[in-house]
């Protein structure tokens, strides 16, 4: 019987079959940030141990980090004190840690990708759950815990049951003003915050195929959104010329050989999936969220539904909206955009060009944030620094910033954001924030109405 | 290094009868700045226990004087979002050891076995009948076996059978880790490496 994509990578990594239990799983690549791993590092102290392989791990901190005065120590002393933490740690285990001000720092799952590090056909694990951002590639690619970080530092392997398999095919092309964001948002509401658990999700069809690189990594960056530990979309010429040329790919003879093996790397026609689910990509309209889960998702001209439980209404109470009204219209106090999901030089494009010639509305705030080092070069290079500069809006440096506002990038008590990050959880954005979820082309449609406003009406 | 060995508990329970509920809402992403694995319980559900001004919320059940013991019984989808372990260690750390939903969110399963707490999983119908019970009598005990596999409500004898992966239940009855298992079979591990370079 055929093979799926996600059997191929995942069997080619198993150790070990426990009976009745896990499968010990041969870990590629480990990417570490400073919130996660102090505890892992701690543990491997305790036990008198050394990271077992040290090449095979990169460091970054992300989470923590001001996105202003980065040249500047700081500020907050527990957040440098888990980043000084992190160098410390990273020094004595010998791994590579691109630090605050490094070329190559920035957003754990924006730098993979970016420095050719990620790779098809790897398994790619991290101390957080968007790790699944990198199964665009065609790796498999999830969100762990500081115990499976303490694991994977100490033996390059962890313990867990094999998912299950579900595919999601979504045909057709993409409407005018619907990105990517509007497509992983909109199987999200119809498949609900819970209905991938326990699945491993991979997507196939035009609509994926026909995304670039970035379009890609933003569907499997929110599989976890729906439950599912992590999501993959096959290698195509995308990928590879994506991938080609990077810093840290495979060159020469090595890239010829690799080259041979990821073009193996899809699901058999005759392979099996324990789910199939299909959309049409014609139904898609630019989404938003309404709710406190990434599930609580609708088309921007929809009427917000109505239900009769109580977490359902507590939601609802939660973010000021009604059940059956439009939010078109609404309000905003702040617009964020960046994040592991959006943060990347597309996103930035995408809202600078919907921005230009244009003033932001004198009543919201907004945070454009890059991803990484580089993504900032780039977007200085390209002069989207001056194209927003002149839209009354500044650009950030890099970080995981008001995504989950661990910094000082904070939405206000009762204030409300249009956020291109991947959660509208209560208090996600600071306590009492209130989040709806879009893409960089809403945001931008947000940013210049200061409300709730179809982004097809803007371009 | 290992867990604390879990084989039974009898106690009262604790009801958040919300579906849902995140690991952001168990502990907000500002309460994760510790390099240290000590003092999470006190942030356990810090915006919904207390507010702007930190005052205790009164209506929130872990304020509420009347509920009390070891389990914690949340609704349908617990423990979705982030994969931040500080939540398994926030609940363990106020003193829960179970924790029972009738759906629990992947990493958070994983995380809760990695530190000897017990996510039970039960039917919805088993869910609900247990906050009906909590309702008429908080002080109403629940026993979880854990050889047996068995979740009881005494005030009524309702039972319900539940899973565990029988190596993990091993790792809890026993209180091994995963990280000293990994580490005795660093031969085998290191044989898969040279057999994949080759």
């Amino acid at each position: 019987m055929g093979k799926t994509l996600f059997d191929k990578v995942w069997d080619a990594h198993v150790v070990e079959e426990i009976p009745g239990g896990p499968h010990v799983l041969y870990i590629d690549k480990h990417l570490v940030h400073e919130v996660t791993s102090p505890v892992a590092f701690l543990g491997l102290d305790n036990r008198g141990i050394k990271t077992f392989r040290p090449q095979n791990t990169v460091a970054t901190p992300d989470h923590n980090i001001p996105t202003i005065n980065q040249d500047q120590p700081i500020k907050d002393k527990l957040s440098r004190m888990q980043v000084d933490k992190l160098t410390e740690n990273t020094t004595r285990h010998g791994i590579t840690l691109y630090g605050l001000n490094h070329p190559y720092q920035g957003v754990v799952h924006v730098i993979g990708p970016e420095l050719g590090i990620t790779q098809p056909g790897m398994t790619i694990v991290c101390g957080d759950s968007h790790t699944a951002t990198h199964g665009a590639f065609g790796s498999v690619a999830f969100g762990i815990g500081t115990s499976e970080v303490e694991m994977v530092l100490a033996t390059q392997c962890i313990m867990q049951p094999k998912p299950k398999k579900m595919l999601i095919r979504v045909n057709g092309k993409l409407g005018n003003g619907v990105t990517s964001k509007d497509l992983i948002l909109y199987i999200i509401s119809k498949i609900s915050a819970s209905g991938g658990t326990g699945y491993f999700i991979e997507y196939a069809g035009d609509a994926f195929t026909s995304l670039s690189m970035e379009g890609r990594m933003t569907v499997c960056n929110m599989s976890i959104e729906c439950g599912a530990r992590g999501g993959l979309i096959a290698p195509d010429e995308t990928t590879f010329n994506y991938l080609k040329g990077k810093e840290f790919a495979p060159k020469g003879e090595e890239w010829n050989k690799k080259l041979t093996y990821w073009k193996t790397l899809y699901s058999d026609k005759d392979a099996t999936f324990d789910k199939v689910l299909t959309f049409d990509a014609a139904d898609i309209e630019p989404q938003i969220t309404y709710g406190t889960n990434p599930g609580m998702g609708m088309g921007i001209t929809q009427k917000v539904p109505v239900q009769d439980d109580i977490t359902y209404k507590k939601a609802l109470d939660y973010m000021k909206v009604q059940a059956g009204k439009s939010i078109l219209d609404t309000p905003v106090d702040y617009v964020f955009v960046g994040s592991c999901t959006n943060g990347r030089i597309e996103d930035l494009r995408q809202f600078t060009e919907a921005v230009k010639g244009k003033k932001k509305a004198e009543n919201v705030t907004v945070w454009i944030v890059p991803g990484s080092k580089q993504v900032e070069k780039q977007a200085i290079a390209e002069g989207l620094d001056k194209v927003l500069q002149s839209a009354g809006i500044a650009l950030r440096q890099p970080g995981c910033s008001a995504c989950l506002a661990m910094n000082d990038d904070k939405v206000p008590e009762g204030k409300l954001a249009v956020a291109t990050s991947n959660r509208n959880f209560e208090g996600r954005q600071g306590p009492g924030s209130r989040t709806m979820l879009a893409s960089p082309l809403t945001a931008a449609a947000v940013a210049i109405a200061g409300k709730i406003v179809d982004p097809r009406n803007f371009i | 290094m290992s867990i604390d060995k879990f084989v039974t508990i009898k106690t009262s329970c604790v009801p958040l009868a919300i579906e849902n509920v995140d690991t952001d809402q168990i502990i907000p992403a500002r309460f994760l700045k510790a390099t240290e694995r000590k003092g999470f319980g006190d942030n356990l559900f810090r915006d919904w226990r207390y507010d702007a001004a930190n005052n205790p919320i009164a209506s929130f059940p872990l304020n509420n004087p009347k509920y009390s013991g070891k389990i914690l019984a949340g609704g349908k989808n617990f423990g979705s979002g982030s994969s931040r372990e500080h939540a398994a260690w926030a609940i363990y750390d106020h003193g829960f050891k179970v924790v029972v939903s009738s759906f629990f969110a992947d990493i958070f399963k994983n995380n809760a076995l990695n530190n000897g707490l017990l996510p039970v999983q039960v039917s919805e119908k088993f869910l609900q009948e247990l906050f009906i019970e909590i309702e008429k009598n908080p002080k109403v005990e629940i026993e979880v076996n854990l050889e047996k596999q068995i979740i009881q409500i005494t005030s009524t004898g309702t039972k319900e059978t539940f899973d565990i992966n029988p190596y993990k239940k091993e790792c809890m009855l026993k209180g091994y880790d995963d990280i000293d298992y990994l580490l005795n079979i660093k031969d085998k591990i290191e044989a898969y490496e040279k057999k994949v370079n080759n």
